[in-house]
């Protein structure tokens, strides 16, 4: 049963990452605009990053 | 006289030199027109940020300097193809992002830690039958308390606040016996697992915030997803007016911009957005939005003119006066916030439920402590098992059982043209027996119509339509759009106060007043026929037509008032419109009951006349005279292209030129709310088969976690019937 000694805090552990990452992910704004962030996964490319000097 | 615009008032300045606006954007519908207007508003110098929100149809934009100005942006959309507004979001839509924000935030928490504490759960559960030494077993529980106390602390929190303030004000909710429910359930717990009991309830209280915190988020993005809507539709309707800024120099600028004292120009065929004081020109100003009234009145310096009212014939300079102030506003506004308050007193199904509900499960547990102490069992076992009572009665799928419908409805709604206003609309729009029509608007098309289109040769007709084009009148614009004319044509000129007239292979066109076309007998044996039409007339060469432009019926009207009638709910016409007009479209609509001239005061008073014989009033109307009538009804409804007062009043809005959305919307309501009802049963009574266990000691934690998820699934897959509305409203 020593086993414990590392399986319980790796499971905290882990258990707390996902937390963290959710949290990050909402605060991102992944979840602002549900309907478009589907569609961005399959558009071909992203908007062109050159832009003509001002 | 070239009016430059000025949007500033949109702009928030984030730092130095950066500045933000948001826009909303009509007619974004796919992946397509994101990138297209991505790049295209990318592709502007300085632009460091333009992001398309396909769920709000909006655009975030954010640029560097002070340079640009915002009015390039919604420049460079038109050419991409798209109207684009300056959008401020109000505050109640704010507000709203940032509480659903906070509830996804506690959902998370909760069922992350939910997911871990039944990892810890499950060992014990199936140790406690097995092998599982009573150290290992206490070790779990103290983890498992580890977890679950701060989860529940933070994730509780919407519960607790709600439940708290109902508790000061000394009423009761539906937070109330869930807060004690996870207190308790969490409190009992660390004490079991102090004296090293076999059983301890933290994934269970985890699990029950889990589904609850669900079922608020689902309610919350319902609401939020409608005041998104109707946040653009204010926005796309462009409350702007222009405004002099100089003696000669005009500027178009939002209506939050406008102050009183200021001169602004309403030229003909524009909707006045402010209230004041004509002090230059003559003109025929349309109100029939503000008093019903179809015919137009005459306005000249000194007359007052009312936001709403449409400019008909001439350019007016109007001096703004004090909105707020403005007597008819003034008096609406009064009107509107008595009939708001006597209806927020309206109890949600939900609460009523919980009110019902909350006294006999706790009698239940008293009864069994009680039961058990009579028994010969000692206290500490008798307390433990009431609470596990409490426990296995707390309303879990009771929170979700209305949301769930809600939700689904909702989107089915949506569908069908209709958005909610506010979150009890649907349980109030079941109960409805009597349905109050306002005519202008409602029952007729907010835009006037042609009606002899059939007694005009095609080709004079879109002849007609083409030269109509370059007129700003709206009773040539109805031309115009009846004749569907695309191409204007060249080289026409507008006689002031007369009409239009120009050139087709060197014949003279004009269309304006009979008599600018010397078609004064025709007309007058049109008006005749239809005393109620406008008429304009058209001249080609020597060839004379009069066109009669009226308001028409909805085409699908007369259908959905019978429809309504058919399933034994009353009609009625309450209209601020003449007479004949009102008698006219009740006839041809087949109802009976109708009152005409009638002011707001008395469709108010009409309405609680109603009331008092004990029938519940739908009240459909689109006018700013209509807002308190709105308000008065037990449930009310607006079309889209309503004054954005009656639109923020009314508790639903229908989309487009039908009047049909307003039958499914009854027959959709009627649907959820048998489903909700349902729902709070099946939860109550899948808890409910549960009780006997508690009471007789045997609620382990496992047979609290099913019942929970089991009744939870039950209602949200009965919820999901909620997608087709009541069989007789089609």
């Amino acid at each position: 049963m020593e086993v414990l000694v590392f399986l319980v805090p790796l499971a905290l552990a882990l258990g707390l990452l996902g937390l963290t990452a959710f949290l990050w992910s909402l605060k991102n704004g992944q979840y602002d605009d549900l309907d478009g962030a589907g569609w961005r996964a399959i558009a071909d490319d992203e908007p062109a990053p050159d832009k003509p000097a001002p | 006289m070239q009016a430059t615009r000025d949007f500033s008032h949109y702009v928030r300045h984030l730092g130095p030199g950066l500045s933000h606006i948001d826009l909303a954007v009509e007619g974004v519908s796919c992946a397509g027109c994101m990138s297209k207007i991505e790049r295209g508003l990318s592709a502007l110098p300085d632009v460091t940020l333009a992001r398309v929100n396909l769920t709000d149809r909006r655009v975030a934009l954010e640029w560097k300097g002070s340079a640009l100005d915002p009015s390039r942006f919604i420049d460079r959309l038109a050419e991409l193809g798209y109207k684009a507004y300056p959008f401020e979001p109000v505050r109640a839509e704010a507000v709203e992002t940032e509480q659903a924000a906070f509830l996804l935030r506690c959902l998370g928490v909760a069922a992350f830690a939910a997911m871990n504490v039944m990892m810890l759960s499950i060992p014990v559960w199936s140790g406690n039958v097995g092998d599982m030494i009573p150290e290992q077993r206490d070790f779990f529980h103290w983890l498992s308390a580890l977890i679950a106390l701060p989860a529940a602390a933070y994730s509780g929190q919407p519960f607790f606040i709600s439940a708290f303030r109902a508790l000061r004000a000394r009423r009761t909710n539906m937070d109330v016996p869930i807060s004690i429910g996870i207190v308790l359930a969490l409190a009992m717990s660390v004490v079991e697992t102090i004296h090293h009991a076999e059983h301890a309830y933290f994934d269970a209280a985890l699990m029950l915030l889990a589904f609850l915190l669900a079922g608020r988020y689902l309610d919350q993005s319902m609401r939020r997803k409608t005041r998104a809507v109707a946040g653009n539709l204010a926005a796309l309707k462009a409350e702007t007016a222009t405004k002099y800024i100089g003696a000669d120099e005009i500027c178009v600028v939002p209506i939050a911009a406008v102050q009183a004292g200021d001169i602004v120009l309403l030229r003909p065929g524009e909707r006045s957005a402010v209230d004041g004081t004509v002090i230059e020109g003559q003109s025929k100003i349309d109100q029939s939005l503000i008093t019903g009234e179809t015919l137009p009145v005459k306005a000249g310096p000194g007359a007052a003119v009312y936001a709403g009212t449409l400019n008909l014939s001439g350019a007016l300079r109007v001096r703004v006066a004090a909105a707020s102030e403005a007597t008819l506003l003034a008096e609406i506004g009064r009107l509107l916030d008595n009939a708001v308050q006597a209806r927020s007193r309206y109890v949600q199904l939900a609460d009523r439920a919980s009110r019902l509900y909350a006294p006999v499960v706790h009698a239940a547990a008293l009864v069994t402590m009680l039961g058990w102490v009579a028994w010969g069992a000692s206290w500490h076992d008798a307390i433990v098992t009431a609470i596990s009572v409490l426990i296995i009665t707390c309303p879990c799928a009771l929170g979700l059982a209305i949301p769930a419908v809600q939700t689904v409805v909702s989107g089915a709604m949506f569908r069908s043209g209709v958005l909610l206003n506010s979150g009890d609309a649907i349980e109030r729009l079941a109960v409805v027996d009597r349905v109050v029509f306002d005519k202008t608007g409602t029952l007729t098309l907010p835009e006037l119509d042609v009606t002899n289109a059939s007694s005009v040769p095609p080709d004079v007709f879109e002849l007609a339509g083409r030269l109509a084009l370059a007129s700003h009148h709206p009773v040539a614009a109805a031309v115009a759009r009846a004749a569907g004319a695309r191409a204007p044509l060249e080289g026409v000129e507008e006689v002031a106060g007369e009409g239009v007239r120009g050139r087709v292979n060197g014949l003279e066109v004009r269309l304006g007043r009979p008599s600018f076309c010397g078609a004064e007998l025709i007309a007058d044996e049109t008006l005749r026929r239809d005393p109620e039409a406008s008429v304009v007339a058209f001249r080609h060469g020597d060839a004379r037509h009069v066109f009669a432009v009226r308001q028409r019926l909805r085409v699908d009207a007369a259908g959905a008032i019978a429809t309504l009638l058919k399933a034994g709910i009353k009609v009625e016409i309450l209209s601020g419109d003449r007479e004949p007009a009102v008698r006219e479209a009740a006839r041809s609509l087949g109802i009976d009951e109708w009152r005409a001239g009638v002011t707001p005061a008395e469709k108010i008073a009409r309405i609680e006349e109603l009331k008092r014989q004990g029938a519940k009033v739908l009240m459909v109307g689109d006018g700013m005279n209509d807002a308190p009538a709105l308000a008065a009804a037990h449930v009310s409804m607006s079309p889209v292209s309503a004054t954005h007062l009656s639109q923020a009043t009314a508790d639903l809005v229908f989309l487009g030129d039908r009047l049909a959305p307003v039958v499914t919307a009854i027959g959709f309501a009627r649907k959820a709310l048998l489903l909700m009802r349902q729902n709070l049963w099946l939860a109550a009574g899948y808890n409910v088969l549960a009780v006997p266990l508690a009471v007789a000691g045997l609620a382990t934690p496992l047979v609290a976690a099913a019942a929970m998820s089991g009744s939870s699934l039950l209602v949200i897959l009965n919820a999901l019937r909620a997608h087709r509305g009541a069989r007789e409203f089609g």
